[in-house]
């Protein structure tokens, strides 16, 4: 046993409602990567959150070598030495690497000493990093590289990382872990938050696994298969979906050489996508997070438009077709945004069953809504897609992500729909509602309806995809079966090799 | 120590409560102001919010005045709170309300003398298109070249005052009367009065156009895909998108109708109880119709109620400025404290004053 950095000890934290965590307790050691595993919702969260000093313990003590540690705010969590990576950057995308550095530090040095100062901790980590850059022109693992190198600057001892790799391509993985193992090797301890299984029993030396908020184990994860290590944290026996065996169709969906702007300054246009969907088929589309997903589905579910004949849906020309004039043809969309996209907050959930089936479910007349009909039909997503919720009224925002996600998708599914385009399906929802999701769109494609699944997870889109393209920098890849397909070959696919080499930028 | 913290949902409870609150809140504050200009504020506060309709004395002239204040109020905010539930701010209510009226005396004055039962309905469809032609600029200019409609729309009121100014001084103007500024007076046209439709109870078509306003409002925001998709942009644009909904069409909707109706409120003012075009035309209804929608909680329903309270302290200000010598401008500050403690107080409805044991560890 390694001699102890932090010790948890009884930690409890209630919120209105809900227990986040109870009583947990667990040590981490020095240059230990320490694993904290469980699903959405087990407290993993609220837990580094009171070690960061973002949230007080309402019992329970902490002790950071040897001294009680009681962090008010996460300046002070700082000063002892322990950094937080988050896994939603805090950057500013109009000033450059340096400047956003300088703002995270508390005393930053003038910015040419930094600027050095960044160049030569990248350096030494292998993190390849151009400290005059806008942060709006990198790329996600680029952004969280210039999170890893502000805290590392501060020469942490325990380095707090939340799920460090949803944004990056696998071999963007391979440099992070190699980091992580030379920051463990210096004796730097490592906090990482992950539901990936593959990964911590790659990376990590111990791994306490949450559920519910409490403590379940702490195991060497090395020493468990990743069923074990799963099952252990959604606490019952899961069951891979089934693809029922089918046949396909004729071509559906057909896009045609089609480049788009993006609606947003900081988005990704798409740049001569083409390909083919046909009935019964589940086409899954990897890339990392910003590569021009959102644009991607934006133009598919018509809130995006372009030139008519690029876009067809079963031989009619759609491309310039709006949202709901796609929907009365048959194609239908889930994007990634649960609230606040695909989902309006602050509406009952009978209010939003109408945003998507006003037309396909002839829920108006003369513009003139049919609420009890709107109901009946939000009843029975609810009933069909098993939505844990008290009943229709409830507001969206009012449902955890797994079930508004399960009532999104339920409702689209209702519709029956010839072809499904859905962005993350599962993205923050638990193993077994994720499950659920996916057996639900092969169910749909067993039905013969085509499914576009865009996802940044590779095991999610190998268990439902048959065939199989990447997205990079708003290009799409030749589609190719899902079949055979290894992760390295994917890897290259989604631009595995994307800026790791700083020494070739300057001809790209 | 005192902390907020943000509620979970919105309470209920508050969104009703605080209207009456805030009116509450206003009478004390109101009070202490009276006294302080060494009026007596129980006096005060019952000339403004009681005399008008209980007084033996006054309640004869006042209480038809009360539905001729309050039609206006209603019929501008009813259109305004639609826009403010889609998040498209029109404050230009009052420019709008200029222009209609311009608008619809214009066509009066065009066939005067000749009578003509057509001469009416014709200066009612002006109004309306005169106050949509003006809530246009600032739709346009917001969907072109995304402009802030905020701002466009309120310098705007200003512009229209400079040509109800100049229309009053010169275009307009009374010709059988020379060297007075102001057009002819309309209630002597009788093709184009808006005359009390029963004699002494104040209602003129002004009063039946609010009335169907409010109707026809309150059925599209509960029943219809427009009144849906309204909220859906205002509470979620993206969501709207997703939807169908196209913010474009949205902004011309939304200012279309709130500036039909304000021009709608102007003309049945100027062919009506106003009576004539003249530069102190503009009253001030357009602002204060911006009270009427908030404290009418943008429902229409609400904006009745909210819309007769605040034209009660209209008259009730005049009833003051006669008996106490207040100084007409405290009627103003009296109206701004309304909105003021409301808004204020709407706090409550979404955070939750907490008080907790001033120990930090």
């Amino acid at each position: 046993m390694r001699k102890p950095l932090l010790c948890l000890k009884g930690l409890t934290k209630a919120y209105p409602g809900v227990l986040a965590n109870d009583d947990v307790s667990f040590e981490i050691g020095e240059g230990q990567v320490h694993a904290l595993l469980g699903e959405n919702g087990a407290g993993k969260s609220t837990l580094v959150k009171m070690i960061y000093g973002l949230v007080k313990p309402d019992q329970g003590e902490m002790i950071l070598r040897g001294q009680p540690y009681a962090p008010s705010q996460p300046s002070e969590a700082r000063r002892n030495g322990v950094a937080m990576v988050f896994q939603h950057f805090s950057l500013f995308d109009a000033l450059d690497v340096a400047e956003n550095v300088a703002l995270g530090m508390e005393n930053p040095p003038p910015l040419r000493d930094l600027a050095q100062r960044i160049r030569d901790v990248s350096e030494e980590y292998g993190l390849p990093l151009d400290p005059t850059r806008l942060v709006g022109d990198l790329s996600a693992g680029e952004r969280q590289r210039v999170e890893i190198v502000r805290c590392l600057l501060q020469d942490p001892k325990l380095l707090i990382m939340d799920e460090p790799t949803s944004v990056l391509t696998p071999q963007e993985v391979d440099v992070l872990f190699k980091t992580l193992r030379q920051l463990s090797a210096e004796g730097t301890a490592i906090l990482y938050i992950s539901h990936k299984l593959d990964e911590i029993r790659a990376l990590c030396d111990e791994a306490t696994i949450l559920r519910g908020g409490r403590k379940i184990a702490t195991c060497d994860p090395r020493e468990k298969s990743s069923r074990e290590l799963a099952e252990l944290m959604v606490g019952q026996i899961l069951t891979p979906p089934e693809k029922p065996d089918r046949p396909l169709g004729d071509v559906v969906l057909q896009v045609d050489k089609l480049s788009l702007a993006s609606n947003n300054p900081f988005g990704t246009s798409l740049k001569n996508i083409s390909f083919s969907l046909r009935s019964g088929e589940v086409l899954g589309i990897a890339g990392v997070a910003g590569n021009g997903q959102d644009e991607l589905l934006l133009m598919l579910s018509g809130e995006l438009t372009a030139p008519a004949e690029q876009v067809r849906l079963k031989g009619n020309a759609i491309g310039n077709l709006g949202p709901n004039a796609r929907r009365s043809l048959g194609l239908v969309a889930a994007p990634e945004e649960r609230l606040g996209h695909a989902a309006a907050p602050d509406m009952s959930l009978t209010e939003n069953a109408l945003l998507s089936a006003a037309e396909r479910k002839k829920l108006t007349k003369y513009g003139f809504i049919n609420w009890r009909a709107t109901d009946a039909f939000a009843q029975e997503v609810i009933a069909r897609f098993d939505v844990r919720t008290p009943g229709s009224h409830v507001l969206a925002r009012a449902l955890s992500g797994g079930n508004l996600q399960k009532y999104v998708i339920g409702r689209e599914i209702e519709l029956n729909p010839d072809v499904i385009v859905v962005n993350q399906p599962t993205w923050g929802v638990d193993a077994a509602a994720a499950a659920f999701i996916r057996q639900a769109l092969l169910d749909l494609a067993g039905k013969g309806a085509a499914v576009l699944v865009i996802s940044q997870d590779l095991d999610e889109l190998l268990e439902v995809a048959d065939s199989f393209a990447a997205l990079n920098e708003g290009r799409l890849t030749p589609v190719r079966p899902a079949k055979g397909l290894s992760v390295d070959e994917i890897g290259l696919m989604m631009g595995g090799a994307h800026d790791m080499h700083p020494a070739h930028e300057g001809s790209a | 120590m005192i902390r907020l913290e943000k509620r979970k949902e919105p309470s209920k409870f508050w969104r009703i409560a605080n209207p009456f609150l805030a009116v509450a809140l206003t009478m004390l504050a109101g009070g202490i102001m009276f006294a302080m200009l060494g009026k007596d504020p129980v006096v005060a506060i019952r000339l403004i919010f009681f005399d008008p309709i209980f007084s033996e004395t006054f309640g004869s002239y006042s209480r038809p005045q009360l539905l001729i204040k309050s039609a206006p109020l209603i019929l501008i905010a009813v259109g305004l709170a639609i826009g403010f539930k889609a998040n498209i701010w029109n404050i230009g209510a009052e420019g709008q309300y200029i222009i209609g009226a311009l608008f619809g005396a214009g066509v009066a004055l065009l066939f005067f003398p000749q009578p003509g039962w057509y001469i009416f309905p014709l200066m009612v469809l002006a109004g309306a298109f005169g106050g949509f032609l003006w809530a246009m600029i600032p739709a346009i200019l917001k969907t072109r070249f995304n402009t802030n409609e905020i701002l466009v729309s309120l310098l705007l009121v200003y512009v229209a005052e400079k040509i109800l100014a100049a229309m009053a001084l010169g275009l307009m103007r009374n010709p059988d009367i020379p060297g007075f500024p102001g057009s002819r007076d309309l209630r002597r046209y009788e093709a184009a009065h808006n005359a009390e439709l029963f004699a002494g109870s104040g209602v003129h078509w002004g009063v039946v156009a609010a009335l169907i306003a409010v109707i026809f409002a309150y059925a599209m925001m509960k029943r219809h895909m427009l009144g849906y998709h309204v909220q859906l942009a205002g509470q979620a644009p993206r969501a709207a998108r997703f939807g169908g909904v196209s913010p474009t069409r949205l902004v011309i909707i939304c200012l279309g109708i709130s500036g039909m109706l304000a021009g709608l409120a102007g003309m049945f003012e100027v062919s009506g109880p106003g009576g004539q075009v003249r530069i102190e035309f503009a009253s001030g209804y357009g602002f204060t119709a911006i009270i009427v929608a908030f404290l009418g909680r943008l429902n229409p329903i609400g904006i009745v109620f909210a819309g007769l309270l605040l034209g009660l302290t209209y008259i009730g200000g005049e009833l003051s400025q006669m008996m106490l010598q207040l100084p007409s401008a405290s009627i103003q500050v009296f109206q701004g404290m309304l909105l003021f403690f409301l808004l204020a107080l709407d706090f409550q409805t979404n955070y939750r004053l907490r008080l907790t044991r001033g120990v930090r560890t």
